[in-house]
């Protein structure tokens, strides 16, 4: 073992730990109420003092993925007897299942929307951030506030001549679209971030790369793009979590065919009233991918915020 | 063959490709980085803007189309300045802003400082706490409408478990007086991680030698923690607070979703009444003329706020 004067003592770390994981679970508590909530049934989902322990459903779930009606005798007659498991939950509470919901389709344009525009984003963005960190840009304090400004507008504020504008380009509620307007809109994060990250890279492996007959493009690709990579991975799930969470542009732009999940998710209503278990088991699915991304880039996510090992 | 005439084509193209490409000055590659960004950025952001602008000086209506639209010059201006009830969706917007602010701040610097102690399995505490920001804002509302229920809300019960109150007795989004702070507390839980993650980055770039100096100089941990640390995050914490204090003044999603800015107006924030006013009452022009007031508002704050961030980064 190495010994260090900046190294916390044991105590220290010690109390740091405790306190540290006690936000956590406090933290993690409404996270795992969404997911608990998701497998009760309507009427534990609503006990008063609130359940833990509780018979675990999948009611919520095909709530969710379907749409139902109550059940008539006469509908049930012509119906016949359940022949799929999710029909027996359904017919349990005296509802038939007319056809699937829209929830599939949302996920899926949030799938497509994110993915897309986070791609983009880093591309336009790295390009950027490079350009910004190492040449002279005229204007380059102007151009780099700007980028932020563009942060600035409330959504509600650019909402209108959008809607006017993607009308006359045939862009209105469509995933190219919300695309474009999610990469307009994480660009600056991006820039701003990658700025960052590439400005820590040292010059001279860039110029020793030069030197050795590498072209400005081979240089940028070969050399500062690994560098830069866990700062990109970082950037890229900021972009992500950003565009797959957006509500107030895919609320007011969109309405059937591009329709994102945030905007559906609050919409869903049972047979009687709020469905709260299928909210849950929808705001769960929706939540999973993010964090099991989150999860694989743990690494990068942390060593890309904190990239102080080129500094040395 | 004509195969390879093809390949020694796509070779001599691919060359003179790669010699133009190297032929490039650093001057013209910079343009192209940037150009592809500046013009997103004008179509998507500047465009509309300036629109918004034009639009604001007339009485338009998107949902009159036919309508004679007039240009009324500053009359919307007048209207929306001398307008006590805009006033006082400032008032609710700046006190969201305050208190979101301090409170992760706080929180977020001090689990940061906590992180960077390095105790074992910090990183998967990290990424846990990381873990409500993740989610959609829209979507956590509202969930959160369903914990803050009273009676059978969680947050209630958890609330009366500790107080000894009747879980029934109030309504965190229903009061006038708890609203203002539901809205605090949910965006706080969801957005402290945020500011940590740019703290935990900026204290993790602080190099050892300079504390090790410090032990040397004989030095106090806590002149060290104000001396060092504090300085040389700060950089860090300032950037963090643009980006949550931009975010929050735009606030719109969390808090649409679990109050829908009532009870009243206790908690219509600036984008919400905005909302109302453009896509409820459809006055086009005057919400056009609202939204350049707020976009200058922060627009000038955050310029200030960037200057003394430059100056910070500087020293």
């Amino acid at each position: 073992m190495s010994f260090s004067v900046t190294e916390p003592s044991v105590r220290t770390k010690w109390i740091a730990g405790l306190l540290v994981v006690g936000y956590a679970i406090v933290t993690l508590i409404p996270l795992l109420w969404i997911i608990a909530t998701g497998f009760k049934s309507p009427a534990d989902s609503i006990a008063y003092p609130p359940v833990v322990v509780f018979e675990p459903t999948l009611e919520g779930y095909v709530n969710l993925f379907t749409d139902r009606t109550r059940a008539t005798e006469g509908m049930l007659e012509e119906a016949g007897p359940p022949t799929t498991w999710y029909e027996e939950i359904a017919r349990e509470r005296g509802t038939v299942i007319t056809g699937p919901s829209r929830y599939g389709e949302r996920f899926l344009n949030s799938v497509i929307i994110g993915f897309g525009s986070t791609a983009l984003c880093m591309l336009l963005g790295t390009m950027a951030a490079y350009a910004f960190s190492r040449f002279k840009v005229p204007l380059k304090d102007d151009l780099l506030f700007f980028i932020l400004s563009t942060r600035m507008m409330p959504p509600i504020a650019v909402a209108i001549p959008i809607f006017l504008m993607f009308r006359n380009l045939g862009l209105n509620d469509t995933h190219l679209g919300m695309i474009l307007l999610y990469t307009a809109v994480n660009l600056s994060l991006s820039v701003w971030l990658l700025k960052g990250f590439i400005d820590e890279i040292p010059i001279e492996y860039e110029e020793a790369a030069l030197i050795d007959g590498y072209t400005r493009f081979q240089a940028f690709y070969k050399v500062v793009l690994p560098q830069a990579a866990t700062g990109i991975a970082s950037t890229a799930i900021f972009c992500l979590i950003f565009a797959w969470n957006e509500y107030a542009f895919a609320v007011l732009l969109t309405s059937g065919n591009a329709q994102t999940a945030p905007p559906f998710i609050p919409t869903i209503i049972g047979v009687a009233g709020k469905d709260w278990p299928a909210v849950a088991a929808g705001a769960t699915i929706f939540l999973v991918p993010v964090m099991v991304f989150t999860i694989l880039l743990r690494k990068h996510l942390l060593r890309g915020i904190t990239f102080g090992a080129v500094r040395k | 063959m004509p195969n390879q005439a093809i390949e020694s084509a796509a070779k001599k193209t691919l060359d003179g490709v790669a010699r133009r490409i190297r032929g490039l000055s650093d001057r013209t590659i910079a343009w192209i980085f940037v150009a592809p960004t500046i013009f997103l950025l004008l179509a998507v952001n500047i465009f509309p803007l300036i629109w918004t602008i034009r639009l604001s000086f007339t009485n338009f209506r998107v949902n009159r189309p036919n309508n004679d639209v007039e240009w009324v010059g500053l009359r919307n201006y007048e209207r929306i300045l001398s307008d006590p009830d805009i006033w006082n969706t400032m008032q609710a917007t700046a006190h969201f802003l305050i208190w979101t602010i301090v409170l992760q701040v706080l929180i977020g610097f001090t689990l940061a400082y906590l992180i960077n102690k390095k105790f074992k399995g910090n990183d998967l505490w990290t990424t846990i706490i990381v873990f409500p920001m993740m989610l959609s804002p829209a979507v956590v509302g509202n969930f959160w409408t369903f914990l803050y229920q009273p009676q059978i809300g969680l947050f209630n019960y958890v609330v009366a478990f500790f107080t000894g109150a009747d879980p029934a007795s109030f309504s965190m989004i229903g009061d006038v007086h708890l609203a203002p702070r539901a809205i605090v507390i949910a965006d706080t839980w969801m957005w402290t991680p945020f500011v940590m993650l740019i703290c935990l980055a900026g204290l993790r770039s602080i190099p050892d030698s300079i504390y090790e100096a410090a032990e040397c100089d004989r030095a106090s941990k806590w002149r060290q923690f104000w001396t060092i640390t504090i300085p040389m995050a700060l950089p860090f914490l300032m950037l963090a607070v643009l980006f949550r204090g931009i975010e929050n003044f735009k606030m719109f999603d969390l808090v649409v979703q679990l109050t829908g800015g009532g009870p009243g107006n206790t908690t219509t924030l600036t984008s919400i009444d905005l909302k109302r006013e453009a896509f409820e009452r459809w006055r086009t022009g005057y919400s056009s003329a609202y939204a350049v007031i707020l976009f200058v508002t922060v627009f000038g704050l955050a310029s200030i706020y960037v200057k003394a961030l430059n100056k910070v980064k500087e020293r």
